[in-house]
Formats: C-alpha cells, sequence, structure tokens
C-alpha cells in the first residue's frame, strides 16, 4: 500500500512539475487609452509562444493592436480541456464583453457550436473549422496550395532527389499539407522520393509537442539520403529543426521547411534560421486581423471564409534570400494555381 | 472516540490545503499579484450557478476516475491504466450508442455495459499478465494506455467506423436524442448537470458497501495489507489480483461516460484524455475513502473551473497546477509523518508494558 502510494506520488508530482514548465509565459497587453473593440482570443493549447500555430494567430492580434488599438485578452486551453471546458471560457469571453471571440483551432468546433447561439450580438470566429451559425466566420485555409509550392522549393533545393514530411496527428487537416507537399515535389521532380512519418495516430495530443520523435525520425530519414525536410507538426517541428542542424544543417546541403509561421524570423527559431530555407506560410494572423477588421469597421466577417492562395492566404516565405534562387519556379506554379490550370488535391491519392 | 477519529482524518488535508493556499499566495506576490484578490475572484466565479454545475460535471467524471484507482490501491495494485480503459471503453460505447434507436432506458444500460465490460477486458490484460506472467501493472497498464490510443485511432478512421462531425473533426457518429443520459439544471445556469452525479454516488456507496461489509471486500483488503498473512488465512491471492483490476477497469469504464451521454455526445480526436491521472491525484488525496474521494474530487474541480477566471483577469493559470501538485504531496507526506509518530507512539508503550511486566 504504501509503496504504491509513494511510487504515485512522485510520478504524480513529476508530472505536474513537466506540466508546468512546459507551459508558456502569459504575454502582458498593454490597456490603451480608449479601447473601442475588446477582442477575446481563445488558443489552443501551447498558446502564444509555441512557434508556430497559436504564435501565427498572436501576430495577427498584434497587428490589430497597433493598427487599431483595440484592447486584447488571451486565454489558453488546456491538454486535458473536453467540450465543456472550452465552452465555458468561449462563454466566458463573451459574457465579459469582448467582441470578436475568436477561437484558434478546430478543438474548439463542438464548443463553438454551442455557445454562439447564446450570443447572437457577438461576432465569433474559428480557426480551422466551420461552424454553422450566422454569427460565425469560419476560417479555413488552402493549407494543400501553400504545401505545394514548399514541395516546388523542396524539389528544387534537393541534391539527392530526397526529401521528407514530418506530420503532426495523422488526421485529415495535415494529411491536406503532406498531399500538397507531395504533389509539388513531383511536378518538379516526378522521379523524387518522399519519406513520410506521422509523430502519432489520431487522438494522441502528445503528437503536438514530441520534439524527440521528430528529431528521431528526421535523423532517420537523414540516414536515409533525404536533405530537405517539410515539418507540419506544431511544436514537434522543432525536433527536426535540431536534427537537421545535428546533421551540419545548410553548410552540409540540409535544409527544413517551417510550417504556419514564418519560422525564420521567429526568436523561437532564431538558433536554427540558417537551415530553414523558407516556411510554408498559412496566413491565420491575416485571418484574425480581417476578423478584428471587420468588427472594428462595423461589417463583421462570418460565414465560411476560404483563405486560399488567390486570397493571399497562404503562401510561402521569402525571408530568407537563399530562396530566391527557386522562386521563379515556385511563383509559376502559384500562377497556375491561381489561375486555376492546376488543382492541389487535398487528399493523399493512394 | 469517533469524532477524534474524524478528527485524525481531516487534519492532514486541511493541513495541505492550507499549506498549498499560503505556497500559491507567495507566488501570487511574486507575480506581482494581490493572492487575497485572486482568491476572492476564484470563489466569487465558483459561485455562480453555472460554475457549480461545471463543478458538479467535472467531480462527477473524476470521482468515477478515483474510485477505479483506489480499488486498485486498495489491493497494493497500481493502475495507471486508467486513461487507456476509459477512451477504448468510452469509444466503443460511443459507437454501440450512436448506433442504438431504443429508447433510454434499454440503450443507456446497454451502454454503460459495454463500456464496462470493455474497460473490464482491456484491465484484464494487464490483471492476465500479472497474474500468470509477473509483469508489474505499472509497466503493463502504462504500455496499454498507449496501444488503446492506437487502437482508437484505427477504429475511428473514416475509412473504419468514424464519420466526419465537423470540418476537421472526426470522431464516432452523433448519439440520438434518445441514447443521451439525461440531466438536470440549477436555475440560472445553461449548463445542465449530468445525471450520471447519482450513478457515481451510487457507485460510492457500492463501493464502500462491498469493501467494508462483505467477504470479498475483506479479502481485497487483507492481500492489500498483507499478502502473505491473507494467503494463511486461505485466500487466493492470484483470484483476488484478477477480480480487483478486472473491477478497476469496469470502473473505469464508467469514467468517460458523463462527457460523452451528457455533453458531447460524440467520442472525437479532442476527447479528453487524462482523466484516469487526476484519478490517481483524487484517490491519494481522499485516501481511497469513498467519501474523502468525493472531497477530492470536488476540490479538483473547484479548482479546474476557477482556473478559467484566473486565466481571463491575467494571473497565470499555472498557479493551479501548483496548488494542485502541492495539496497531494503535502497530504501524502502529512499521513506519513503522523503514521510514523503513531508506531513510535505505540512502539513505547509496548515497550514500556513490557518493561513492567518485568
Amino acid at each position: 500500500m504504501r509503496r504504491v502510494i509513494k511510487i504515485a506520488s512522485v510520478l504524480f508530482a513529476g508530472s505536474l512539475v513537466l506540466a508546468a514548465c512546459s507551459s508558456s509565459d502569459e504575454a502582458a497587453v498593454e490597456e490603451n487609452a480608449a479601447p473601442v473593440v475588446k477582442v477575446g482570443l481563445a488558443y489552443d493549447s501551447g498558446g502564444r509562444g509555441d512557434g508556430t500555430f497559436n504564435d501565427a494567430a498572436a501576430a495577427g492580434v498584434d497587428r490589430a493592436v497597433a493598427e487599431f488599438g483595440v484592447e486584447v485578452n488571451e486565454v489558453e486551453a488546456a491538454d486535458a480541456d473536453g467540450t465543456p471546458e472550452r465552452a465555458e471560457r468561449l462563454r466566458l469571453l463573451a459574457s465579459e464583453g469582448y467582441n470578436p471571440v475568436i477561437a484558434v483551432g478546430f478543438a474548439y468546433s463542438d464548443a463553438l457550436a454551442e455557445v454562439a447561439p447564446e450570443f447572437p450580438d457577438t461576432t465569433f470566429a474559428i480557426v480551422d473549422s466551420v461552424v454553422d451559425a450566422p454569427n460565425v466566420g469560419s476560417l479555413i485555409f488552402a493549407a494543400e496550395q501553400g504545401s505545394f509550392l514548399v514541395g516546388t522549393i523542396a524539389a528544387s533545393a534537393s541534391k539527392s532527389g530526397k526529401v521528407g514530411f514530418i506530420g503532426g496527428m495523422e488526421i485529415d487537416l495535415i494529411k491536406a499539407f503532406q498531399a500538397g507537399f507531395e504533389q509539388g515535389v513531383k511536378a518538379v521532380n516526378p522521379a523524387a522520393t518522399i519519406s513520410v512519418a506521422y509523430m502519432g495516430p489520431a487522438g494522441d495530443n502528445s503528437a503536438w509537442n514530441a520534439p524527440d520523435r521528430a528529431k528521431t525520425a528526421v535523423e532517420g530519414m537523414i540516414d536515409k539520403g533525404v536533405d530537405i525536410v517539410y515539418a507540419a507538426a506544431g511544436g514537434s517541428g522543432l525536433g527536426m529543426h535540431q536534427a537537421i542542424a545535428a546533421a551540419g544543417g545548410s553548410a552540409k546541403g540540409y535544409w527544413g521547411i517551417g510550417v504556419d509561421s514564418d519560422e525564420y524570423v521567429l526568436p523561437a527559431r532564431a538558433e536554427f534560421k540558417e537551415n530553414i530555407v523558407t516556411s510554408m506560410l498559412k496566413r491565420v494572423d491575416t485571418a484574425v486581423f480581417d476578423v478584428i477588421a471587420g468588427v472594428v469597421n462595423g461589417s463583421p466577417l462570418t460565414g465560411i471564409q476560404n483563405f486560399d492562395l488567390s486570397r493571399g492566404g497562404v503562401g510561402y516565405s521569402s525571408s530568407n534570400p537563399v530562396v530566391s534562387a527557386f522562386a521563379s519556379v515556385a511563383d509559376g506554379y502559384a500562377e497556375k494555381i491561381k489561375n486555376g490550370e492546376i488543382t492541389v488535391s487535398s487528399t493523399l491519392t493512394e | 472516540m469517533k469524532s477524534k477519529r474524524i478528527l485524525d482524518a481531516l487534519l492532514a488535508p486541511m493541513v495541505a490545503i492550507i499549506f498549498s493556499v499560503v505556497l500559491a499566495s507567495v507566488i501570487l506576490m511574486l507575480f506581482g499579484a494581490n493572492p487575497i484578490e485572486t482568491f476572492s475572484k476564484m470563489i466569487n466565479y465558483a459561485a455562480t450557478p453555472r460554475s457549480i454545475s461545471l463543478i458538479l460535471n467535472s467531480a462527477t467524471t473524476y470521482y468515477f476516475s478515483a474510485v477505479a484507482v483506489a480499488i486498485g490501491f486498495k489491493m497494493n495494485l497500481f493502475n495507471i491504466g486508467v486513461n487507456g480503459q476509459y477512451r477504448l471503453a468510452t469509444a466503443v460505447g460511443a459507437l454501440v450508442a450512436g448506433a442504438l434507436t431504443f429508447p433510454g432506458y434499454i440503450s443507456i444500460p446497454i451502454v454503460i455495459f459495454v463500456s464496462m465490460l470493455v474497460g473490464s477486458l482491456w484491465a484484464g490484460i494487464a490483471a492476465w499478465l500479472k497474474v500468470y506472467r509477473g509483469v508489474s501493472e505499472v509497466i503493463s497498464t502504462i504500455m496499454l494506455n498507449f496501444i488503446a490510443i492506437g487502437l482508437i485511432a484505427y477504429l475511428l478512421a473514416p475509412s473504419m467506423l468514424g464519420v466526419q462531425t465537423a470540418e476537421n473533426v472526426v470522431g464516432t457518429p452523433v448519439i440520438p436524442e434518445s441514447g443521451r443520459f439525461p440531466g438536470f439544471s440549477i436555475p440560472g445556469s445553461q449548463v445542465p448537470v449530468y445525471g450520471m452525479l447519482f450513478l457515481a454516488a451510487l457507485l460510492g456507496f457500492a463501493y464502500w458497501f462491498i469493501l467494508n461489509r462483505t467477504r470479498f471486500g475483506f479479502d481485497l483488503r487483507s492481500v492489500g495489507q498483507s499478502p502473505s498473512a491473507a494467503v494463511a488465512s486461505g485466500v487466493n491471492v492470484k483470484r483476488m489480483t484478477m477480480y480487483s483490476m478486472l473491477l478497476s477497469g469496469a470502473v473505469a469504464g464508467l469514467v468517460g461516460l458523463p462527457l460523452l451521454l451528457g455533453a458531447q455526445y460524440s467520442f472525437t480526436v479532442n476527447f479528453p484524455g487524462s482523466y484516469g491521472f487526476t484519478g490517481i491525484a483524487i484517490a491519494l488525496l481522499g485516501r481511497n475513502h469513498p467519501v474523502g474521494i468525493a472531497f477530492g474530487a470536488l476540490l479538483w474541480a473547484f479548482l479546474d473551473v476557477s482556473s478559467q477566471i484566473l486565466d481571463l483577469v491575467g494571473v497565470p493559470r499555472e498557479i493551479i497546477v501548483i496548488m494542485q501538485g502541492v495539496i497531494v504531496l503535502s497530504v501524502v507526506i502529512a499521513y506519513e509523518i503522523t503514521r510514523r509518530v503513531k508506531v513510535r507512539r505505540q512502539q513505547d508503550a509496548v515497550g514500556k508494558a513490557t518493561a513492567v511486566a518485568q
């Protein structure tokens, strides 16, 4: 009995310490002199400072703060949250007078569907999902189109003709990144081989924050001759950068491709920036900014908002000057996608 | 005498809570927040009808989980596999519930039975490994958690049994109105309280009754306290190990049902996956006693729910995680200290008695 309790306490205390360590710092938001619009932002787990997805939303809010002087309150989901906890978070924001209330991540779908009808005068928005209510803007992204473009860059930049893809949780949302990437690679180099690894099955939340697993997977890919890897894996993407840096990085011809945010300029990735040839930009920042701008201007953005290439909702980053060598190829394909000459499928063919 | 015993039992948790409040206050002051203001905000928020509903709901879930863990603890078994057991059980239960169109009084008992069966079978693998192959249940149940996640992902793939319930969300077919467990409302709250709250109370009574008023419960406790003494008195330890793991798994099978049948109506990839660990903490806090666990579950739920308001007023809500950790650690330490003091006192008394006899 006592032995068991001791083991249990130690394990439990350890997990708590880890949980406390992994949580990011809350960013203080300064209040403006005359706030007109109060923005409520509910992040998915990881929150501001996760280095990709949530940070992209944070960038959009920061821009809105700078341009409109809106007041912002940011709250963040815990890993263990179910629909009731997420619903309560949105409900609290709405009942405190925040408008718009923006839910970052598809995990808020059911919660928002429940809460949105309770506050018909509040504008809600959800990233990466569709909620059918008159006061909700559903912000979805053509990630396959942006992934196609970084795929063409990967195929052009690879010397070995072997490229890699690291996915987070194995769900359709991420498979769209993989599908677009593979089509882009094959468009430039039909003979290229693509190694694929996912960090966890559907339902395994640790897949988004397992840099150790990603590092091992990328090391394995490098051993097989892969010299450029694209990671769409949230916080796990850090492991890809570590493995590429360990292999010698760009000096030895190994490159990584970031996702969601422009990882080349992210402080969280400063250590690895020389190895980041480009990033697939999923402009969650633009979408979040547009939602806030809509409320500020009195014309809220509602309904399904598809942020695709022609709307500037996805793309690739040119922050690293190295990418200019491949830009003409990528831009050529971008034109073809925009004018409909090429249709990028969001599902895997096999 | 009896009131003194209750006071003794309450002393350790009370000291632990006070200690955690003090420590949290110090940390809050270091962060530049006013502790009194913060705690009063938490309490004011927790006192609203909606928060009370949320606290009761979370506590219901935690109670099932903690009882599942406590059944193992009573036998000196450490079931860390509650997470895997309830997730698999809830996923299968959700598939069954989504397929049944019977009236609730027929379909809900079927779903509850199926979930308990699945949880029990999944724990049964670890029990079999322990009894017949000598594999520590600590290892096997943790490993089975990962296998359960993989198995669920396989079952819920759209090519298998899953359906797309919303954009980017894959889960089981949504449970029809008739298959949902009816709840009740507290006036002023739009969040209904889970009807399974009463089932949790019933389970608490059954747990107490079986443990303290049946031969099975006596055997179970005796194996937990001293396996050799239990063998000497004719208890089949292997069989008891098997039974208690199966029982623990069956109760674990209930953990996800309040949320599934009371609020979410579909098992999706977002279904919360760590109630099992919360259960371990609450079982420790409640000393495996049905009433203690109930208080532990309520306290835990109160802290979890009030973390939402902290986030909103800009206080780092990690303060709640720290408080929860401190409470559990100090409870365990306090019990250990009181136990040692008691043992020393007993030894002294025995020593004096024998000295006088000589």
